[in-house]
């Protein structure tokens, strides 16, 4: 395939040693064979969207001037932009609330699941993992009739303590009614990724520990949550994208809480009504960018931090 | 990234007959402190809690399919109403603005088998390749790809729609499509499986033999990578299937819509000057929505399983 446009001066200073070369089989680029397809889509689909995106972000489309280059004054703009800044810190609550509670909850499953003590444990594994195949469109309507006062469980519910304690759609409790649906979807999830990493764990490390006389929860510290670092450092990774990203959930839910979920609720919902509202399509583009920057980083960081833990 | 450790699939757990939990092998390992370990009560109500949590809200829409549209306003969420309706909807869903739903069905189908078929063959050939040759530009194919497994899929949306509708793919299929043929996470998973799942020597023998690559992979790789393969499998299907963002800004008309569009179009029907609520219908169709992608799931349990031992916890 494009193996031909590959082989250049490059090549030369690669070539396999004769037992590199038994290993690693036969033709120095057959690699490039299975790997162009997908290098192929990628640059078209993820490269070539960026770029554009940061081109974009470079000007302005003006009444009188038409479309010119601005320089960075998109970004200054977006640094001052309070609507902006506010839906950025909404994200960040969330985040720093919500993943931590709902990791704690998958290990604490996880740990259960592995601990041997449980009855009936694979019918828990698969049965708590379910929700992570339902549609996140389908979630929310569904915590969202859950939510409502019409045909919901929250008029019951508070009919029962004869009080109106619980009201999921009002600005003190919309965050949490969004962080109860995420949570819901992913923390069998975030389960799953776990027990699977604990699985892995040598048996000769348990009969090490019991000859040493550790318990249960000696066990668990010194040598189940280490194993779970990467696993760990993964999940985090994951579940800070899904909170930087977070649309989904916030946008179905705008119709039952209008006056609540606003345009500029999450960074996402900003960028998208800048686009589709209000055809503000380089400033939607700087949006889209700055986030991803901020989430990469902080992938990033939590990724290095966590393998430099690990090697220590 | 250098710290790779072997694949090591988790141990069978279904498949073994009526396998209650003493007749499984890695179980049955002496616990922390010597002896094999008692059930707990106490562990075990922790876990029905999660349960209870994971489970009522599906409960809620099982119970709530059953409903005509009045008895969905006027009985409790959590039991069945009067009578039971759920035929009556089933039908109805599929009717409603002649049958419009089915077009959706179709559609998700169509994004799920070539979108999600896609990208499982191109990140099963990718993997391959990556972990089983060397070649120019590896290690920059490497940093690509692992740098974009942080990048969000949704930051690029609203730049790919732009990119699109500049050159007219917008509200055409190709447009969910495309995007959805990456999988850089089902790459590394497939990579990472491959390294030791298929030995060296085997690849050896068959090259003395004289196959070609191409056969060499069709005839022993796919084999041998099967469950790295239908976990990218089945995470890009559940991706695809619940594809929400990229459709609701890449289409506007409702021919192409995927189920999950179309779903929340008739959910807000009920809102508006014109509101026109079709409650039952929501419910319903959310239902029939969820029921095959469980179905996939429940089947293939003991791959994805395996598959996710092999992939997820590394890095």
């Amino acid at each position: 395939m494009s193996s031909g446009t590959l082989t250049g001066a490059k090549a030369a200073r690669l070539e396999p040693t004769p037992r590199k070369r038994r290993r690693t089989g036969r033709g120095k680029q057959t690699g490039w064979m299975f790997v162009a397809p997908f290098m192929v889509v990628l640059i078209l689909m993820l490269i070539v969207p960026i770029g554009y995106a940061i081109y974009l972000s470079l000007f302005r489309d003006q009444l009188i001037g038409g479309n010119h280059f601005v320089g960075l004054a998109n970004y200054i703009q977006l640094l001052q932009d309070s609507k902006f800044w506010s839906s950025f810190g909404r994200v960040l609550i969330f985040l720093v609330i919500q993943v931590p509670v709902m990791l704690v909850l998958a290990l604490v499953a996880a740990l259960a699941l592995d601990s041997a003590r449980l009855h009936a444990a694979s019918f828990f594994r698969i049965a708590i993992f379910l929700p992570y195949a339902v549609p996140g469109v389908v979630a929310a309507l569904i915590w969202g009739f859950i939510y409502g006062p019409q045909f919901g469980l929250t008029g019951s519910f508070n009919d029962l303590l004869g009080s109106d304690l619980l009201k999921p759609f009002t600005s003190t409790w919309i965050l949490t009614s969004i962080g109860n649906i995420v949570t819901w979807e992913f923390l069998g999830y975030n389960m799953i990724i776990f027990f699977a990493a604990l699985r892995v764990v040598p048996a000769e490390l348990y009969e090490a520990a019991s000859l040493d006389g550790a318990g249960s929860l000696r066990t668990i510290i010194s040598i189940k949550l280490p194993a779970l670092r990467g696993a760990i450092v993964i999940a985090s990774i994951f579940s800070i994208i899904g909170s930087f990203q977070l649309f989904n959930e916030p946008n179905l839910l705008k119709t039952l809480a209008p006056n609540v979920i606003g345009t500029f609720f999450t960074p996402n919902m900003y960028a998208y009504n800048l686009s589709f509202a209000g055809q503000q399509f380089n400033y939607s583009a700087t949006v889209a960018i700055v986030m991803g920057v901020i989430t990469a980083v902080i992938a990033y960081i939590v990724q290095v931090r966590g393998t430099r833990q690990e090697n220590r | 990234m250098s710290t790779l450790t072997s694949p090591e699939v988790i141990p069978e757990e279904q498949g073994r007959g009526s396998g209650g939990p003493s007749k499984r092998s890695r179980r049955d390992r002496p616990g922390p402190s010597g002896y094999r370990e008692k059930k707990s009560r106490g562990l075990t109500a922790i876990m029905v809690i999660f349960l209870v949590y994971s489970l009522v809200p599906l409960f809620y829409l099982v119970v709530n399919s059953t409903k005509s549209q009045d008895s969905l306003l006027a009985s409790f969420g959590l039991w069945f109403g009067d009578g039971f309706h759920l035929f009556d909807n089933i039908q109805q869903v599929f009717t409603y603005n002649n049958g419009i739903f089915v077009t959706w069905f179709r559609n998700t189908l169509l994004y799920v088998v070539v979108g999600a078929g896609g990208a499982t063959l191109l990140a099963t050939l990718a993997g391959y390749g990556l972990a089983k040759f060397r070649f120019t530009g590896r290690r920059a194919v490497f940093a690509i790809v692992l740098g974009s497994i942080a990048i969000p899929g949704t930051a690029l949306a609203v730049p790919t729609f732009l990119l699109f509708s500049n050159i007219g793919l917008t509200n055409t299929p190709w447009a969910i499509i495309l995007p959805s043929l990456i999988s850089p996470f089902g790459l590394y998973l497939v990579w990472t499986y491959a390294v030791d799942a298929i030995p060296e020597e085997l690849l050896e023998a068959a090259r003395i033999d004289g196959a070609g690559e191409i056969r060499i992979f069709f005839t022993i790789a796919i084999r041998l990578l099967t469950p790295g393969i239908v976990t990218v499998l089945l995470f890009s299907v559940v991706a695809t299937w619940n594809n929400y963002f990229l459709p609701l800004i890449m289409l506007s008309d409702p021919k192409w819509y995927p189920l999950t569009v179309g779903l929340n179009q008739w959910s807000q029907q009920a809102n508006g000057v014109a509101a026109d609520p079709i409650y039952n219908l929501v419910v319903t169709g959310s239902l029939i929505t969820i029921v095959p992608i469980v179905i996939i799931f429940l089947l293939l349990q003991r791959y994805w399983q395996s598959g996710l031992g092999a992939g997820g916890v590394k890095q």
